[in-house]
């Protein structure tokens, strides 16, 4: 008898169990990559038809792909991998910066300013995207405009509570006597951050850096507010110009469909211990 | 910090600075959050208060703005389009929310066990969470075509159902929408589920075991008030996320056939991009604001209850 899950499953032996657990878990699997496993054979299928669009291989093909770049689907990649680029390492910094002060200083305020970070995730973009608009087009002080440039779509995504409180936790973890120790020995506050606390962090860094990519890359609102001009789509937003062509039907759709999704499958299998880590410790803290 | 009796008086707490390096270390600080606080404001309070103040002028560019009063509000609050806009949120919300966790516990019962064996369908199960919105919803989107030639429809010809129109029909969009969202969110959902379940105390099953309870006695009395937490992690998340859905409609259906899957978002987005009446959509944004607001909550004071 087996104790070690709620339905207790584990305990039934025998072909039939076995033989149903396969069946579940095959459906499942289907299920939930059906749709994915779907695009990558048909981007690659020769197809005419709007609505053709199956898990059986067509007639192998790579037309879809070089007929992608007369449509600028590649202008488009390269515009996401800016952004995306510029923005994570911003974002990074920031956080890093950000959790320094929140893990391991005590200042008057730190309660106003944790308030801040909790408020900005409560805080949906989506509610604050015409105002934005706006403030992207005419930013105070500064009367700069960010429209049409990859500055407005990068910025914005800069500074990410979430990104800051996962760092905020996981610096805490430090020792505290490690950065006394680098104190006597005389090295000066970037010293004892970039010596001491960085390098102690970098399990972190893989979380951050995962979940900052899967956002920035998903990113649609802020990419439609700020790129009025095809030159500046990213290549999320420019997949639902790209529906139908009359020569080719959906397999340019497909293609570039499947080239914004790629980059985030993979950098969610090359770091998937992070981010599932990352995933249920930040689910829990909300 | 604990100060213990047994610590000799004299030894200072660690953290503890002289007065001239605590002034310096505040200073410090400050300069550390500075990058984050500057972004924060210039993209999340300079906008976020810029659209309150929207919200009680008919906003004119080049013409100056003119103050209305609550006039937006009003405009929105009598508009059939922004209150059916407003069930269609609260309609989607629930129901992916429901959904998704319906399902994603049911998952989680079913490949709980040792990770070993089940690494990879748990991996491939999880893809769905991550893979860009915009382009999953193109794919649903051809998975969804209303003809008997569509993939899903298809699936359903094998089982002798007629094709449906899916997208396509007023009676069946929104649910459309429902089906890709509940897809993409049963995974998040199940995988936090599972973090809770290897939490619970293996003793009690054996107990549960010894006595001769059955497998629903067990879910009943052991996991499920086990999982409560995280239930309501998962409600929080939800109100948060629920009723700012707008990819997926913007992409699936823009609002239509006929604004029968019309949500807020889409609506505002119309409203400020379109229509440039800004002042009536900040106006929106800032209801969608509150009722984001009521509802989170909603969600903790009920859980407060539920603790006491």
């Amino acid at each position: 008898m087996r104790f070690d899950s709620a339905l207790g499953l584990e305990s039934k032996r025998g072909p039939l169990a076995t033989t149903g657990k396969i069946l579940v878990y095959s459906v499942m699997v289907l299920v939930f990559t059906g749709p994915l496993v779907g695009l990558l054979v048909s981007a690659f299928s020769k197809t005419l038809d709007p609505t053709s669009f199956s898990l059986w291989p067509d007639e192998f093909t790579l037309e879809n792909f070089t007929q992608a770049a007369d449509k600028n689907v590649y202008l488009y990649l390269f515009n996401s991998f800016v952004v995306v680029g510029f923005g994570l390492a911003l974002q990074m910094v920031v956080s890093v910066f950000a959790a320094y002060s929140l893990a391991r200083k005590k200042f008057r305020g730190m309660t106003f300013v944790l308030l801040i970070m909790l408020a900005t995730m409560m805080l949906p973009e989506e509610i604050i995207a015409i105002p934005l608009s706006l403030v992207l087009a005419d930013l105070p002080l500064i009367h700069a405009n960010l429209i049409d440039t990859y500055a407005g779509m990068i910025l914005p995504v800069g500074a990410w509570g979430f990104s800051i409180l996962v760092m905020t936790e996981f610096m805490k973890e430090v020792p505290v006597e490690l950065e006394e120790a680098a104190r006597i020995d005389g090295a000066g506050e970037l010293r004892t951050f970039f010596t001491i606390i960085l390098p102690l962090c970098k399990p972190a860094l893989g979380a951050i850096g995962v979940f900052g990519f899967t956002m920035i890359w998903d990113q649609y609102l802020l990419p439609l507010i700020v790129a009025n001009e095809s030159s500046h789509w990213t290549l999320p937003i420019a997949l639902r110009s790209l529906r139908s062509d009359e020569e080719v039907g959906i397999g340019i759709l497909l293609a570039a469909s499947l080239l914004a999704l790629l980059p985030s499958v993979i950098a969610f299998l090359a770091f998937q211990r992070q981010f599932m880590r990352g995933l249920t410790s930040g689910a829990v803290k909300g | 910090m604990t100060t213990t009796l047994a610590r000799p008086p004299q030894r200072t707490e660690p953290r503890r600075r002289p007065s001239t390096g605590r002034w310096r270390g505040t200073a410090v600080a400050w300069l550390f959050l500075a990058p984050a606080l500057i972004l924060f404001l210039y993209f999340k309070f300079i906008p976020m208060f810029e659209g309150l103040r929207m919200s009680f002028f008919k906003v004119q560019p080049f013409l100056g703005d003119e103050w209305v009063g609550l006039d937006n509000y009003r405009t929105i609050m009598s508009d059939d389009a922004f209150v059916s806009a407003v069930w269609h949120s609260v309609l989607l919300a629930v129901g992916t929310t429901v959904g998704s966790l319906v399902l994603g516990l049911a998952l989680a019962l079913l490949i709980e066990g040792p990770a070993r064996y089940l690494w990879f369908v748990r991996t491939a199960a999880f893809l769905p969470v991550v893979t860009t919105m915009a382009a999953v919803a193109e794919v649903w989107r051809i998975m969804y075509h209303p003809g008997d030639t569509g993939l899903i429809n298809s699936i359903l010809g094998w089982v002798a159902i007629d094709p449906q129109p899916f997208l396509a029909s007023e009676d069946t969009s929104l649910w459309s929408i429902m089906g890709m969202s509940i897809w993409r969110g049963t995974p998040y959902d199940m995988m936090i589920f599972l973090a809770g379940l290897v939490g619970i105390d293996r003793t009690l099953y054996e107990a549960a075991a010894v006595d001769g309870a059955s497998t629903w006695s067990r879910l009943r009395h052991i996991t499920l008030p086990a999982l409560r937490p995280v239930f309501w992690i998962l409600f929080t998340l939800a109100a948060i996320r629920g009723l700012r859905v707008f990819v997926e409609v913007y992409v699936l259906t823009n609002g239509g056939p006929n604004g029968s899957s019309e949500v807020l978002m889409t609506l505002i987005y119309k409203l400020g991009f379109q229509r440039s009446e800004l002042g009536i959509a900040a106006a929106g944004g800032i209801v969608l604001f509150v009722a984001t607001l009521v509802l989170t909550v909603a969600v903790q004071l009920m859980r407060r209850r539920q603790a006491a």
